[in-house]
């Protein structure tokens, strides 16, 4: 009887990572193909020949380095601002009575729930004349008005978790509530943070539709939206095997911060901190 | 260290809900007092007002001859041992214990130091390097106080620090908060529900009712001179027999027979009518086990014994018996009052173990008359109290009182007298 199950349970898990994994497989082995290869519409899976030169002509690629570096100040000025702005929040929110509280919530879960294409249109003439078009906080700030009603949900939830008394622990133990809320609340919802985090980070690092309608030059055009300009000279015939490359290396960093991460976003920090 | 003196504090929720009223209590500068009373009460509430987590609605909090109303909890210096301990899940043991002193800014050789001796006293020191999540019930209570006593507050307050812990846990931790409080001499105070810490740790006990304070007094002036029928229930186990009687001259006349009572407690109690007498179960005894001298036909009756149980040192006889409707409505508010509902009125008498009463013997009980209190039914008042030996007793009726802001109390929160923990 177990056996079955676990005999199921492994046939489904197989699939699923079949099915999830086939395709990144088919990117990876694709970059690894020459060119010649992939415009003969060769159909073998692993390359005739591996080669490398997608990967030194990519990173020689000047535009591409550039919205690399675009694309990663750009993510990660998102996320700082992003978690700190919604950390305060989410604690005000799990914390205080207020008036218009439910409003905010509402609010913030309406804003996230809006349509990006919708904004486009008029954030674009709103940035025209602010001359924010085409600049780094030009993205920014749309990515975080984006990221913020998530992060904020997801933070206070956790904060919620917290139970009041550590707070108020604290602040017998000779804490003023700013200490209070540093040295005890924000390393108790560090799972959440991050959490929180990484979310912002992905949606900012992946976000196509404002970061091709908002830039016009690699001045501040992410890696997103500076793919959709590898043409290559044929348009009917596009450099798919340097469009893999690509797409390997955006994919990098993602991996790479899930793993550094996954650590972190360990459930069950707050056990002990009560009876139990 | 520091006395704490609480005058005429008054807590109203923001929901309106008068939690605390008009408690005025003094506690001297090393006395261990005891707050005590039924679930929801307001003992947590006044705690809170004095460690400053909750606001104070009216009243003055004089700490060390200071005013504190206005101060944050930081700029009290008291230490608290919270009911459910509250310690730093992302913390060892170690820097839980040095949170205060950390934040307080000693050196970490002082931190080290006065760590160090905290977790002697307490028996930490294996487990300084363990995070709380990884400790028992009982060695999670000793870091709490750890943290408490790692830093030279002026008081400590206990929120019910032993209510997690297993009874045999509870009795050594019992013993353990005893001797440290002793040995340190700091001032005190103790929320706790246990009849038997509130007798044994404390100096001083307050008993309160719906936020109003009924008597303040040592245990033994409680047990021995309640100020009314809410105290006299209420400290004891079993708890004290409540009959209805009328005073005739010195004889008092009970259910089952008439006894002599002292000329100085009759006098107290002439022409009042129907009142209420309390009887503590130990202060009765099979007539055939007291000695021979005592028994006179004043002070013994006889009764048919309903159950007997016997527990080998002692035995307990119940004696059913039919209470006038006066008094009735009263016994029966009195129960709700103590968290308790009994079917029936019944009497409980604690006999000697050599007792031989066995169920449905009409027997011969003998009752110590001496001890016999008599109370008012309408106040609640006792009317046999020897205010010398009572403590301090609220002027006003504090029965009436509590009835009063109970009323109050539910028309904000329907049912808040059937409040649980
Ligand atoms: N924040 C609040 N708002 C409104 N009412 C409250 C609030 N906190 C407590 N109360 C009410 O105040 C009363 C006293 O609460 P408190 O916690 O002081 O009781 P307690 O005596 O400590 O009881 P227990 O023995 O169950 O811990 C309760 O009836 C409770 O319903
Ligand atoms: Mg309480």
């Amino acid at each position: 009887m177990r056996g079955k199950t676990t005999i199921g349970t492994w046939i489904g898990f197989i699939m699923i990572m079949l099915w999830c994994l086939f395709p990144v497989a088919w990117i990876l082995s694709l970059s690894f193909k020459s060119e010649g290869e992939t415009a003969t519409g060769s159909a073998q899976f692993l390359p005739k020949d591996p080669t490398f030169d997608n990967y030194s002509a990519i990173l020689d690629n000047g535009d591409f380095t550039r919205a690399l570096i675009n694309s990663f100040g750009i993510s990660l000025i998102a996320t700082v601002l992003s978690v700190i702005l919604a950390t305060l929040a989410a604690y005000a929110i799990a914390r205080l009575e207020f008036k218009g509280k439910r409003f905010v919530l509402s609010l913030a879960l309406a804003i996230a729930m809006f349509p990006v294409v919708a904004l486009v249109g008029p954030l674009f003439d709103m940035w025209t004349t602010f001359g924010l078009f085409n600049t780094w906080p030009g993205l920014i700030i749309p990515y975080m008005s984006f990221t913020l009603p998530l992060a904020i949900w997801t933070l206070s939830a956790f904060f919620r978790e917290i139970p009041w008394e550590m707070e108020q622990a604290a602040q017998v133990d000779g804490a003023t509530t700013w200490q209070a809320f540093r040295k005890v609340i924000v390393p108790l919802a560090a799972p959440g943070v991050f959490t929180a985090a990484i979310l912002t980070f992905f949606f900012a690092w992946n976000e196509f539709v404002l970061a091709i309608s908002l830039t016009s030059t690699t001045s501040s055009r992410t890696v997103p939206a500076q793919m959709s300009f590898f043409v290559g000279p044929d348009p009917f015939n596009p450099p798919y095997a340097q469009l893999a490359t690509a797409s390997v290396i955006v994919t990098l960093p993602v991996i790479v911060i899930v793993l550094l991460f996954q650590r972190k976003i360990v459930a069950g920090l707050t056990s002990g901190a009560v009876k139990g | 260290m520091a006395a704490i003196e609480m005058k005429n504090i008054v807590k109203q929720y923001g929901d309106g809900f008068p939690a605390v009223n008009d408690v005025s209590i003094d506690v001297a500068d090393g006395e261990f007092l005891i707050l005590v009373g039924p679930s929801g009460c307001g003992k947590s509430t006044l705690l809170r007002m004095i460690v400053g987590l909750e606001d104070i609605t009216d009243g003055d909090m004089i700490i060390g001859g200071k005013k504190v109303n206005d101060l944050a909890p930081r700029d009290r210096n008291l230490s608290m041992v919270f009911q459910n301990y509250a310690l730093y899940p992302h913390l060892t043991v170690y820097e839980n214990i040095a949170f205060p002193l950390r934040l307080a800014g000693a050196s970490d050789s002082e931190v080290d130091k006065k760590v160090r001796d905290a977790s002697k006293t307490l028996e930490l020191d294996e487990h300084l390097e363990r995070k709380p999540g990884n400790l028992s019930g009982g060695q999670r209570q000793r870091v709490a106080m750890g943290r408490a006593i790692v830093r030279d507050a002026e008081a400590f307050l206990f929120d019910e620090p032993l209510s997690n812990l297993d009874a045999k846990l509870r009795g050594q931790m019992r013993t353990e908060i005893a001797r440290l409080q002793k040995r340190l001499g700091i001032t005190t105070v103790y929320v706790t529900h246990d009849q038997t810490e509130a007798m044994t740790l404390g100096d001083r006990v307050a008993v309160l009712k719906r936020g109003v304070l009924q008597q303040l007094a040592t245990p033994r002036e409680l047990y021995e001179n309640p100020a009314n029928l809410f105290v006299a229930g209420f400290i004891g186990s079993p708890p004290m027999n409540f009959l209805p009687a009328t005073v005739k001259g010195n004889q008092v006349e009970l259910p089952f027979g008439t006894v002599t009572i002292p000329d100085d407690k009759a006098a107290k109690a002439q022409d009042k009518g129907l009142l209420i007498a309390g009887v503590r179960p130990e202060h009765f005894e099979d007539a055939s086990v007291v000695d021979s001298d005592k028994v006179t036909e004043e002070a013994t009756f006889n009764a048919t014994v309903d159950v007997v149980e016997w527990l080998g040192n002692e035995a307990y006889a119940y004696i059913p018996f039919e209470a006038p409707p006066e008094v009735e409505k009263q016994l029966q508010q009195l129960e709700r009052d103590l968290d308790g509902e009994s079917l029936r009125t019944q009497l409980v008498v604690s006999l000697d173990g050599a007792s031989r009463i066995s169920e449905g013997d009409d027997a011969k009980i003998w009752v110590d008359a001496r001890k016999i209190h008599l109370f008012d039914p309408a106040s609640g008042d006792n009317l046999t109290m020897d205010s010398s030996k009572a403590g301090i007793v609220p002027g006003g009726n504090a029965m009436a009182k509590a009835e009063e802001v109970g009323e109050a109390q539910d028309s904000v929160q329907p049912g808040s007298d059937q409040a649980t923990t």
